[in-house]
């Protein structure tokens, strides 16, 4: 291991791979990745590997369209031997009150003003798109061609290979138990494999993000929560985009394999590091998918999984350095949609890093926000 | 044995894919499995998990009991989900 770094990242999932990408791709050298477990082992493994563009507010609009942009020639810019498995095959929004639905409205307007492809949809129209939808119990539907899913073990992959090749140095089963600093400067790392000195921390540690924090008397406005999903059998392709609904609380989407998978939010979840499987989740996922989609009621389930999402005040990640702490760089706070802003993780934080101009305006994400009391509240968030 | 061979049925994936994973450096069950889906298909590794073990401790000389398989997750044997639903209003009445 080294015992010198200009840069080191903690964290390795779709947020640290992509800042050190992003690092190394401007120039940045001597970077190093520290990762507890194997790359990809925290929420981006876990996630539901759903993007979108079909945002309320403009910012978050612009940022995943970056994001879909980015993705939509991963492979090449990454110039990556595998496959990110990209599949644009829509996101249906569903609303069951006439208030959702004026939001849906609302949203859109937004999203056209960003010139994302997004519209109303009819119900009838919905039940094209998605056959075995009860429309009987909604009010009205929205839909974009133009979002979907991908891999997130590949995705990550991707940029992990990229930034290796670009010489980053990833340190994988190897903790991060310290952060020293002096006189109000990051001076190095502790790890329980050994020591390295470094002027910049970039804390990409995502559920374990305040905790790491706190170690330099930090108190980050963070929490995090268990969010549970599941896996049925595989059958023959029947539903092509994730179908999604705010009120109704449910995601689902059929995977290239066959299987459905999805998840919802559980209100009473305890907000701690805990990712076991719980029957409860399973018990109120099958009512809302036996209301909503009849037919995937009929499916078997195979497996049931956890992961942690690092809730911010409002819903909304951090990108910033820590006042009081030159060199200490936050990324984190992603509240469940972390994985389709990857791209955006890595080019802003890379270029707040480098003090390069900034490409896309992430500056109403700064970390003072919650203290200035200026909150950033996005309407669409499951 | 034939490189060719599929080695996990549920997921399609052939022992010349999980040794090229190997030989790339990802030597745990967990990470080949998210890079392949290797068990993760209706039958959650009961059929591949074990040849992948053997691949993974011939390659890297660990013995296979060292090595460490994946978390056998609720619900153990496939419920349909409706009957799950049902049960669940049942208890409520
Ligand atoms: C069930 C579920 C479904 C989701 N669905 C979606 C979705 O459809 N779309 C979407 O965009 N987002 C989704 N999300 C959210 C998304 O998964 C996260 O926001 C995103 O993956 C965060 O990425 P990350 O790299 O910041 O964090 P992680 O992937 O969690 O990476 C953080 C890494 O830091 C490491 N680490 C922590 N502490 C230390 C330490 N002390 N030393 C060294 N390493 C350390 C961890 O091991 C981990 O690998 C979902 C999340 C869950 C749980
Ligand atoms: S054979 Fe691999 S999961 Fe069934």
């Amino acid at each position: 291991m080294k015992t010198k770094a200009d840069i080191v990242i903690i964290g390795a999932g779709i947020s640290g791979c992509s800042i050190a990408y992003n690092l190394a791709k401007r120039g940045a050298k001597n970077i190093v990745v520290i990762e507890k477990s194997f790359i990809c082992s925290g929420s981006t493994g876990a996630c539901g590997a759903g993007f979108r563009m079909q945002w309320g507010t403009e910012m978050n609009c612009r940022m995943s369209k970056f994001s879909t942009e980015f993705f939509e020639n991963a492979n090449d810019i990454l110039e990556y031997d595998g496959d990110i498995e990209l599949r644009q095959s829509g996101y249906l929004m569903i609303a069951n009150t006439e208030k959702e639905l004026a939001q849906f409205k609302k949203n859109i307007e937004v999203q056209h003003a960003c010139g994302i492809p997004s519209r109303m949809v009819s119900l009838d129209e919905a039940k094209e798109i998605v056959p075995h939808l009860n429309t009987d119990i909604l009010s009205g539907a929205a839909y974009c061609g133009k979002d979907g899913f991908l891999n997130p073990h590949k995705t990550t992959d991707a940029y992990y290979k990229a930034a290796k090749r670009l010489g980053v140095e990833f340190y994988t089963y190897t903790e991060v138990t310290g952060i020293r600093v002096e006189n109000g400067r990051i001076m190095g790392v502790e790890t329980n494999k050994g020591n390295i000195e470094t002027r910049i921390v970039v804390n990409a540690a995502n559920g374990w993000a305040q905790g790491l924090a706190k170690l330099v008397g930090v108190e980050l406005p963070l929490y995090s929560e268990r969010h549970q999903i599941l896996v049925t059998e595989p059958v023959e392709p029947m539903q092509d985009p994730m179908v999604m609904a705010f009120n109704l609380n449910l995601y689902v989407q059929q995977t290239p394999h066959g299987s459905f998978i999805m998840g919802r939010s559980d209100a009473g979840e305890p907000r701690d590091l805990r990712i076991t499987s719980s029957w409860h989740f399973l018990e109120e996922m099958a009512k809302t998918i036996d209301k909503v989609l009849p037919a995937i009621g009929k499916l078997r389930v195979v497996r049931q999984w956890a992961g942690l999402y690092n809730m911010s005040p409002d819903r909304q990640p951090i990108y910033d350095k820590v006042d009081g702490i030159e060199g200490f760089y936050v990324a984190c706070g992603f509240s469940g949609h972390g994985f389709m802003f990857g791209p955006v993780t890595g080019t802003v934080m890379a270029e707040m890093i480098l003090g390069l101009e900034p490409t896309i305006d992430a500056s109403r994400l700064r970390l003072s926000r919650f203290a200035e009391g200026n909150l950033f509240t996005e309407p669409s968030v499951v | 044995m034939d490189e060719n061979t599929i080695i996990c049925r549920c997921s399609d994936v052939t022992l010349k894919e999980i040794r090229e994973l190997i030989s790339q450096g990802y030597v745990t069950y967990d990470e080949i499995k998210r890079l392949t889906r290797i068990g993760m298909g209706p039958c959650q590794g009961k059929t591949c998990g074990q040849l992948v073990l053997r691949e993974i401790a011939a390659a890297t000389g660990q013995s296979i009991a060292d090595l460490s398989f994946h978390n056998i997750r609720p619900p153990v044997v496939g419920v349909k989900l409706h009957l799950i639903a049902e049960e669940a209003e049942k208890h409520e009445d």
